[in-house]
């Protein structure tokens, strides 16, 4: 579902992504580690459509995301790594503006509001303005909003930064209940997270893609452990 | 609904439910009534608005870039840009539909001034007709404002710097049709490049407008002053809004 070839951007004199070819079939979640300024958070911000690439390209759900940007971002939920929401608004009027951008109405827009509601469980701050809300709420309405029109495609920018324990355990839970259909990429800096959700690991530093494998093979390579396995590939 | 609209029903709703609409209101009302009696409403003896009028251009020279500002460098500094452009819109659609919802609230705010034209029906037998022209002159003024505004405000982050920017650009495009800068120019350049400044002046335009004269060429300058930078706004926020 997601194809990505020979990605490049770079900002300045910087080389933010240098190279970047995986794709991610449909019922696989992917987990994307690496460093802070490995360039994880600028593949996923071309994937959606709001930093061109220097070269090379990408499709999602066979759309083109240079060509058909419309499409690719129609098709895909996307939560930014720092969720910037419009503040002033209540949630759900959020929501409403979510479900009349993305062409929901009448029933299938009280249905799909319904979900995710009670998916990222924020019936207690419904009618409340997003400010007053603490980072893990604001973290779960903008989920709810990158879940709301049920996309075949999930990119969730370290979902649960700022969430509590049991938070984190219950999105966690909530993507491997939506793994099966939908293609879903996670960046995380939690090196559990990547055990518990993904089918498959993608290692980047410094723009490359150093490793790309299951989290079970991982382990085996460097005697157990997930840790050492980041460090040893990260720092190589 | 289209993302336009969206986008639009969200910003045009975001100017009530922040305090945004409610200073701009009570001020634009105040000046505008506080100006047009100060400058002699009652001393003139005629039934017409064309004191209220002509106070417009410098009341919105500062007005109108107050509630453009925020339209794009508010986005861009707390970062919802990146949700609103990863949502299936257009940076022209997102921009023609801010664009929109900071006019018709401009609108509005005019058509809040209706007690000036019941005062003036009231007071004597206005000419119905140059009270419309004047609106619309000052509508249209209004959008090209905004236009101003909506560009400075996608080059910056700064709501200050886009303010302090689109009000220099806004009071260039008046003040240089105003007969003491153009006097002023003749006194060293060429007659020919004086009257072509004149005619580049919005202020050249709207007072013809607002004469009840409806010519092409006063609605083409507004239309394109309205097209022209709306569109060079898409295109600095296409190469831009991820910085």
């Amino acid at each position: 579902m997601i194809e990505i070839n020979g990605l490049r951007r770079s900002f300045g004199p910087v080389l933010a992504v240098n190279d970047v070819s995986f794709d991610v079939k449909k019922g696989e979640v992917l987990g994307f580690l690496g460093p802070n300024g490995a360039g994880k958070s600028t593949v996923m911000k071309m994937l959606t459509c709001f930093l061109k690439p220097d070269s090379g390209t990408a499709s999602v759900c066979g759309y083109d995301i240079l060509k058909n940007p419309i499409e690719v971002r129609k098709s895909i939920g996307y939560l930014a790594e720092n969720v910037a929401l419009y503040s002033e608004m209540a949630v759900d009027d959020f929501l409403n503006f979510i479900c009349d951008i993305r062409g929901l109405h009448g029933k299938a827009r009280r249905l799909a509001i319904d979900r995710v509601i009670s998916m990222c469980s924020i019936e207690s701050v419904f009618h409340q303005t997003i400010e007053t809300l603490s980072k893990g709420y604001r973290r779960r309405v903008g989920l709810a909003q990158s879940l709301i029109h049920d996309p075949d495609v999930l990119i969730l920018d370290e979902p649960t930064d700022g969430l509590d324990p049991l938070q984190k355990h219950e999105v966690r839970e909530l993507i491997n209940s939506m793994s099966k259909d939908k293609s879903i990429i996670i960046s995380t800096h939690i090196l559990d997270e990547v055990d518990a959700v993904c089918d498959r690991v993608i290692i980047m530093a410094k723009g490359k893609i150093m490793a790309n494998s299951t989290p079970a093979k991982l382990k085996e390579e460097h005697n157990g452990d997930m840790d050492s396995a980041f460090r040893t590939i990260t720092t190589r | 609904m289209s993302s336009f609209q969206a986008v639009f029903k969200r910003e045009f709703k975001s100017y009530f439910t922040t305090p945004v609409a409610y200073v701009f209101l009570v001020i634009f009302l105040f000046f505008s009534g506080y100006l047009t009696f100060k400058q002699g409403f009652f001393a003139i003896r005629q039934a017409d608005m064309n004191t209220f009028f002509m106070n417009m251009p410098l009341l919105f020279v500062f007005l109108v870039p107050a509630t453009a500002m925020r339209l794009w460098a508010e986005e861009r500094r707390v970062g919802s840009i990146e949700l609103l452009l990863t949502l299936p819109v257009t940076v022209t659609q997102a921009v023609l539909g801010k664009f929109c919802a900071a006019w018709l609230f401009i609108v509005i705010a005019l058509a809040l001034t209706f007690p000036m034209v019941i005062t003036v029906c009231f007071l004597g037998d206005p000419d119905a007709g140059l009270i419309v022209t004047g609106y619309l002159g000052t509508v249209l003024m209004a959008g090209a404002f905004i236009s101003i505004g909506c560009f400075f405000s996608a080059i910056s982050k700064n709501q200050v710097i886009s303010f302090v920017l689109s009000v220099v650009a806004c009071a260039i495009l008046v003040f240089a049709g105003m007969p003491t800068t153009l006097n002023y120019l003749s006194t060293f350049l060429p007659s020919g490049l004086v009257s072509a400044i004149g005619t580049m002046s919005l202020q050249t335009h709207f007072e013809s407008i607002q004469k009840g004269l409806l010519e092409f060429k006063d609605f083409s300058y507004f239309i394109l002053l309205i097209i022209g930078w709306i569109a060079a706004s898409s295109i600095i926020l296409e190469e831009r809004k991820a910085n």
